[in-house]
């Protein structure tokens, strides 16, 4: 996962800049949810590629299988059923990382490069630099990084990073068979959005739209939906997504000024003995000698 | 108090006890405060070698959490009689620029702890608390994932501003018992001078003289 050290934009827990010398095309998935069968082949390709195997679950009244994303479902089909216009739809949504431009997880993780945003948008998890806090938990607004009850590191879409490196499309693109996956340029993907966007609104989708969230500066996995308006009947994808303000606070503002009061608090102590000087209790050396 | 009948001139200040159970707080604090920080700003992650490295660094900080947290409710129910502030304590603190500035003569009469460690005492049973719940919230893979994920971010940034007061507190609380001479040895051999005590502490200091209780 290190194959394009070169194209680091961002790294976690770094106050100097990242190797960022080139700069590689933003890329980014499109997920079209109005063309989507929920047939999952995307799911066991994940699971292909990446050498991973869910643990055999049990049925809970719903195709949705695993019930969540684990350690090493990296994406799921959520399936949920509403009633717009007078009819039943089926709204099936692939979950997993949205690779953010501003990622809450990079921003929240205290351990220097676990976790890096190359240049090319894709957000990416070291293992090896993982110890295990969880942080990015609670700094991503999707809900998405995952707890490995294994090994206590955290795991995620990697937008298969090592097959982008070497100009390979993600492993769940190749595998959808109604092209409602694309991966390309993230400029070529708005366009192609744009065209679906229209049809849809021709065929009387007219709230079709497209779901690239300005709130985290944009993602690098985006939607098209039929219902842009009410992205929440998609099994609650946040309407307006955001790192949270609390871990803005935490892990903004607070860190550089807690950190330089409390080295001030020290500072101002040394400053007040070599200036004021000590307390003494005069007739210590008397008594001591009596 | 006759001087020819004076049996010792040193005054017991701590048991031997109460500075061991003061001293495992001690520890387990700056352990926690560089384990704590490490994690806090990435300039202080070289902290993590202390502790053998990142992860190390994450599973053993909520488990010295947890000593302190015990080690400090024993400190905390022998102390806390003294720590209820009085009058002269607020006029005491009005006066705080007498207080740096070494003029204590000016200052009312302090019994066995002035207003500034019993508002640090205060502080502490605030913070210490409050930083073992947020702790046990964000402790991971344990608790963490029982609580819905706003109370974790919550609970995180709580547990932040704790530990930044706390030692900020602490730092206060060092310096102080390195700007006032001899207070090192209460806590260290049990003892303080007679000077000491009454110049810091006279109210505490007639008491003890009096054979009352300390």
């Amino acid at each position: 996962m290190a194959l394009q050290s070169l194209d680091i934009l961002r790294r976690s827990a770094t106050t100097t800049p990242t190797p960022q010398q080139r700069q590689t095309t933003e890329v980014a998935k499109l997920i079209d949810v109005t063309k989507c069968i929920g047939c999952k082949a995307c799911q066991s390709a994940c699971q292909e590629w990446n050498d991973l195997r869910e643990e055999i679950g049990i049925n809970e009244g719903s195709y949705q299988n695993p019930h969540d994303l684990t350690a090493n479902s990296w994406t799921l089909m959520r399936f949920a059923e509403t009633e717009q216009n007078g009819t039943l739809e089926w709204l099936i949504r692939k979950d997993g990382c949205m690779h953010c431009a501003d990622p809450g997880c990079l921003k929240a993780c205290p351990s220097p490069g676990a976790i890096v945003q190359y240049s090319n948008g894709i957000v990416d998890f070291h293992e090896e630099h993982c110890i295990g806090c969880g942080y990015c938990i609670a700094g991503c607004p999707f809900d998405i990084p995952r707890l490995s009850k294994k090994d206590s590191k955290v795991y995620k879409c990697t937008l298969c990073s090592d097959r982008v490196a070497v100009g390979l499309e993600p492993a769940c693109i190749k595998a959808c068979p109604t092209q409602a996956l694309v991966f390309g340029s993230k400029e070529d993907m708005i366009e192609h959005a744009n065209d679906r966007i229209t049809d849809l609104k021709e065929r009387g989708f007219e709230n079709a739209g497209l779901y690239d969230p300005s709130g985290v500066g944009g993602t690098h996995v985006m939607y098209v939906l039929h219902h842009a308006d009410q992205p929440q009947l998609y099994n609650d994808l946040p309407k307006d997504p955001t790192i949270s303000p609390v871990v803005s606070v935490w892990k903004g503002i607070m860190k550089p000024l807690a950190t330089a009061a409390m080295a001030l608090t020290a500072l101002a102590g040394f400053f007040h003995y070599v200036t004021v000087g000590p307390n003494e209790a005069e007739g210590d050396d008397e008594e001591h000698s009596a | 108090m006759s001087e020819t009948t004076r049996p010792s001139l040193l005054l017991p200040r701590y048991s031997a006890g109460q500075r061991l159970n003061h001293w495992i707080t001690a520890i387990t604090f700056l352990l926690l405060t560089f384990s704590g920080l490490a994690l806090f700003h990435p300039s202080l992650f070289w902290f993590t070698q202390f502790f053998g490295g990142g992860t190390w660094t994450r599973i053993l900080h909520p488990y010295i959490g947890v000593v302190m947290f015990v080690s400090f409710s024993l400190l905390a129910l022998q102390f806390w009689r003294h720590n209820l502030l009085s009058r002269n304590d607020v006029q005491w603190l009005r006066q705080i620029r007498d207080v740096v500035q070494n003029h204590e003569e000016r200052l009312p009469e302090v019994d066995r702890y002035n207003a500034g460690q019993k508002l640090l005492f205060w502080v502490m049973i605030v913070t210490i608390p409050t930083l073992l719940i947020t702790g046990v919230v964000i402790w991971r893979p344990w608790f963490a994932s029982y609580f819905a994920i706003d109370t974790v971010r919550i609970a995180a940034l709580a547990h932040a501003i704790c530990a930044f007061v706390m030692i900020s507190g602490i730092i206060v609380h060092i310096y102080a018992a390195l700007w006032v001479k001899g207070t090192i040895g209460a806590m260290v051999r049990g003892t303080v001078t007679r000077a000491w005590a009454a110049k810091h502490h006279p109210g505490w200091y007639r008491r003890v003289i009096r054979g009352e209780d300390h």
